[in-house]
């Protein structure tokens, strides 16, 4: 592929990101901020992908766009997906400050870039071919992180059980 | 390299983890307050993805996908929580839910 191709379709999936990103917090209806949520992690992969990160992007896709959110939406169907609108409710100097944490976090990000780089971060030499293919990734799994990958089996089995024990009829709703 | 710059990786991530703090300060709904959650999480993923690929390691990925695992267990409880709400009768609004405020 080309640079300028390269370029384009990095920038396009950056904006989509950013913009499905606000749409995320300012719809009032639960359903859509959910859909929004489906195009950012989409064009996420996009960025993923740009970046020879092939697995993690096709993880994402599987994982993350389908199973997690699927979940997200048949939880809000459940619910009825009652409307919420963003400014409704809590104080006013919290809406005010949740823009200045947001915003205050966004400064200091790019400060510490400005400052620790030099006006932008070298890159480093070509990436080999199997970079992020899921041949590496499985290798290094099975090697160099397995107990990474032992300890995220045992936090998913907690979450299922976890998961159970929530959706438990408990004696207390009974009473209730 | 083709592309971008590990620097615009990081603005982007950078961007998109304040749009999540905002979106959890701001919204009321604890719904929406773990979607922004979601997408700090995965602000998070992009740089690291991003310094991945600066530095030429695939340990930064191993780390990316360590944390998507994490996120999935944490919408599991976050759901389930939420449903247990609803059961309750108790409000969908994270401002009334105070009964374990000390």
């Amino acid at each position: 592929m080309s640079n300028v191709l390269v370029w384009v379709i990095w920038l396009v999936a950056a904006l989509a990101c950013i913009s499905t990103g606000v749409a995320v917090i300012s719809f009032t209806n639960p359903f859509y901020s959910a859909l929004s949520l489906i195009g950012n992690l989409a064009s996420l992969a996009a960025l993923f992908l740009l970046a020879s990160a092939e697995f993690v992007a096709a993880a994402q896709i599987l994982v993350y766009a389908g199973a997690v959110m699927v979940m997200f939406l048949f939880v809000i169907a459940y619910l009825g997906g009652r409307a919420d609108a963003p400014w409704a409710g809590g104080p006013r100097w919290l809406q005010l400050g949740a823009f200045i944490v947001g915003a205050a976090i966004l400064v200091e990000v790019i400060v510490a870039l400005a400052t620790k780089t030099n006006g932008g971060l070298s890159d480093s030499e070509e990436l080999a071919r199997s970079f992020g293919s899921p041949a590496e990734i499985g290798r290094l799994f099975l090697t160099d992180h397995l107990l990474a990958f032992e300890i995220t089996s045992i936090v998913l089995l907690v979450a299922a059980v976890g998961g159970v024990v929530l959706g438990m009829k408990s004696s207390a709703e009974d009473e209730a | 390299m083709l592309g971008p710059g590990t620097t615009w990786y990081v603005a982007v991530a950078a961007i998109l983890f304040g749009i999540g703090t905002t979106g959890v300060i701001l919204r009321r709904s604890p719904l929406i307050v773990l979607l922004s959650l979601e997408i700090m999480l995965n602000a998070s993923n992009l740089a690291l993805v991003g310094f991945s690929r600066h530095f030429a390691t695939v340990d930064g990925q191993i780390f990316a996908l360590s944390v998507m695992a994490v996120a999935a267990a944490e919408v599991v409880v976050g759901l389930g929580l939420i449903v247990a709400f609803t059961r309750r009768k108790m409000p969908l609004d994270v401002d009334t839910l105070t009964e374990l405020r000390g």
